[in-house]
């Protein structure tokens, strides 16, 4: 029968092999995976302006950003190839609540600068190797 | 209750309670947004009332665990609680942060990750403040004449959650790093280092309820807390699917994550297992239904209502839709929820010295609050496989499908009102305790042979 000591033992050693390699894994993935799939290299000055207003209004509080986020509002991880840039800089610089459906987004009103920047990252994002999310619906061309 | 200082506890529970009842009425303004009415959207947008509802979770249940240690490591230790007036003065500035943060949230003072919402200044307050309730705990701990293996494990969960929440406070211009080290947090602490408080909360109440030996019970700790970091540590991986990470994490975290059960099964099992062999019975008896409840729908909500969307190939489709919710309600609710209020059920009697254990009041408080959670969880997974089914397989638009979830969002309300009620009630039986008081001192909870 296991005695407390080999109980520790389980305990202690599995925790220690298990967060070297997830530690490991993750070197890998900041140092490597996640650049090469981002494509960081087009991370632009306005992609970044665009990242910091999305932190900064909390955007993910209501949509989902590579599935991410709050479910009140459309996932916008593909909304570059959606919308265009023109429909989604006027909605991010409308001075009324864009609502589609009746349910509201919140008005912000940014300035030309800001939403160029927004959408800026938005096409970024949209560009990023995400595995194959989102994946094409499998039963939209069984639908008459 | 053996020392003075213990009854800091309660003041530490009086905060969730008041808390859990604010994040509770933010969730209604949700459920209504949903269905449009969303006449408040001016004043509280729907990403406040997000904030407002993540966090207040957080808080109350960090501020259940912070009562828990006040009460239990003098109690392990043999010692009475070291700097008892700074343990006062850091309970009222966790609150102050909270509040402070909620009422930012309302003026977008705040930034836009989920869970991690609480802006940088105020994140350094945090750490000051756990830094200060860390110092009492583990000072306790070192003065104290013994070191028990349930001590151990609560403050070793109690250092790491501190130390985890620290990743999340870099700032990164790359997006997708950021959302990498927010899982560090969110990931590591409840799918890891909170299991550690839950089990070490779970262990001193099954020592103290089933009188089953604690060296027992302590060795089936080290398992259970073994298989969650054998499983939940890697299982990290479940959330770098589809985040812009390299494609190994499907497979590692996919199998991994599949693991995770095993650990909340485990956990069921020691505690219906414990709970069996002893061979004495408390007589409080609602601590005892809170412990086993804890035990049994952590294992539902957490372990199998996780496994339900974990893999890759399912969670594809479901990634980002309401199925998340449903997982998420169960899983906070069995797993942390129900194992702050297990312990405050135990505490209360011991810190007021009025000896309510099993009154109507309580049970009714118990199975409204469950059976309206669990109907809360069937209308979100009715509404996530609807939304799954629509929007994900057959390519329907987003708002199309919202329209569709309608009755379900008024199943999600009328359900959620009942538990609101349970919450309430318990909430109301709380206050019936009173203060504590210092006649409680030594009044030792007797055990009723069977």
């Amino acid at each position: 029968m296991l005695s407390k000591k080999q109980a520790l033992l389980f305990f202690l050693g599995g925790t220690l092999l298990f967060s070297i390699i997830f530690i490991v894994m993750s070197i890998d993935t900041v140092t490597k995976g996640i650049p090469a799939h981002t494509h960081e290299e087009n991370m632009t000055a306005e992609v970044i302006h665009g990242r910091v207003l999305w932190d900064e209004n909390n955007c993910m509080g209501c949509h989902t950003l590579m599935g991410e986020g709050a479910y009140y509002a459309p996932e916008l991880t593909k909304v570059y190839d959606r919308l265009g840039p023109d429909a989604m800089k006027a909605i991010l610089m409308s001075k009324v609540p864009w609502a589609p459906h009746g349910r509201k987004m919140v008005a912000y009103g940014f300035s030309e600068n800001d939403a160029k920047g927004i959408v800026a990252f938005l096409k970024w994002i949209g560009e990023i190797d995400l595995n194959g999310y989102p994946a094409d619906p499998p039963l939209k061309n069984r639908l008459k | 209750m053996k020392y003075k200082s213990q009854k800091v506890a309660y003041w530490a529970f009086a905060l969730s309670m008041l808390l859990i009842i604010l994040q509770i009425t933010y969730g209604f303004i949700q459920a209504f947004a949903h269905l449009g009415y969303d006449g408040l959207h001016e004043w509280i947008p729907f990403n406040t009332s997000m904030a407002v509802h993540k966090n207040l979770l957080v808080v109350w249940i960090l501020s259940g665990f912070m009562g828990a240690a006040y009460y239990i490591i003098p109690d392990e230790a043999d010692h009475e609680l070291v700097g008892v007036k700074w343990a006062y003065i850091q309970l009222a500035a966790l609150a102050a942060v909270g509040v402070t943060a909620v009422i930012g949230f309302h003026f977008g003072w705040w930034e836009g990750r989920k869970f991690l919402e609480i802006p940088r200044e105020l994140d350094f307050l945090v750490v000051i403040d756990v830094l200060l309730f860390l110092f009492l705990i583990l000072a306790t701990l070192w003065k104290g004449k013994q070191r028990t293996t349930t001590a151990m494990i609560l403050s070793v969960g109690l250092l790491a959650a501190a130390l985890l929440y620290l990743p999340g406070m870099i700032w990164f211009d790359n997006h997708a790093l950021d959302s990498f080290f927010r899982w560090w947090v969110v990931h590591l602490w409840v799918e890891g280092v909170w299991e550690l408080i839950m089990g070490g909360i779970l262990a001193y109440l099954l020592i103290k309820l089933t009188g089953v030996d604690r060296e027992v019970i302590e060795k089936w700790l080290y398992v259970i807390v073994g298989l969650t970091f054998l499983s939940g540590i890697l299982g990290t991986g479940h959330h770098y699917y589809y985040t812009g990470a390299p494609s190994y994490w499907l497979i590692v975290g996919g199998i991994f994550s599949a693991l995770e059960p095993l650990a909340f099964m485990a956990m069921a099992l020691f505690a219906l297992n414990m709970y069996n062999k002893g061979e004495k019975r408390h007589p409080n008896k609602m601590a005892v239904k809170w412990t086993l409840g804890t035990a049994i729908v952590s294992f539902a909500g957490a372990g199998l209502l996780g496994l339900a969307h974990t893999l890759p190939q399912v969670n594809l489709y479901t990634h980002g839709t309401l199925v998340t919710a449903m997982h998420g309600h169960l899983a906070f609710w069995g797993a942390y929820g129900m194992i702050v209020f297990a312990i405050i059920t135990y505490i209360m009697p011991n810190v007021t010295g009025r000896k309510i254990y099993d009154s109507a009041l309580g049970n009714y408080a118990f199975w409204l609050s469950l059976v309206g959670m669990l109907g809360m969880v069937a209308s979100f997974g009715a509404m996530g496989v609807a939304q799954v089914t629509l929007e994900r397989r057959l390519g329907l638009d987003f708002m199309t499908v919202q329209g569709e979830l309608h009755s379900h969002f008024w199943v999600l309300i009328i359900t959620a009102s009942i538990f609101t009620i349970g919450i309430l009630l318990y909430v109301w039986n709380f206050i019936k305790y009173g203060l504590p008081n210092d006649e409680a001192i030594g009044m030792e909870d007797k055990f009723e042979k069977i």
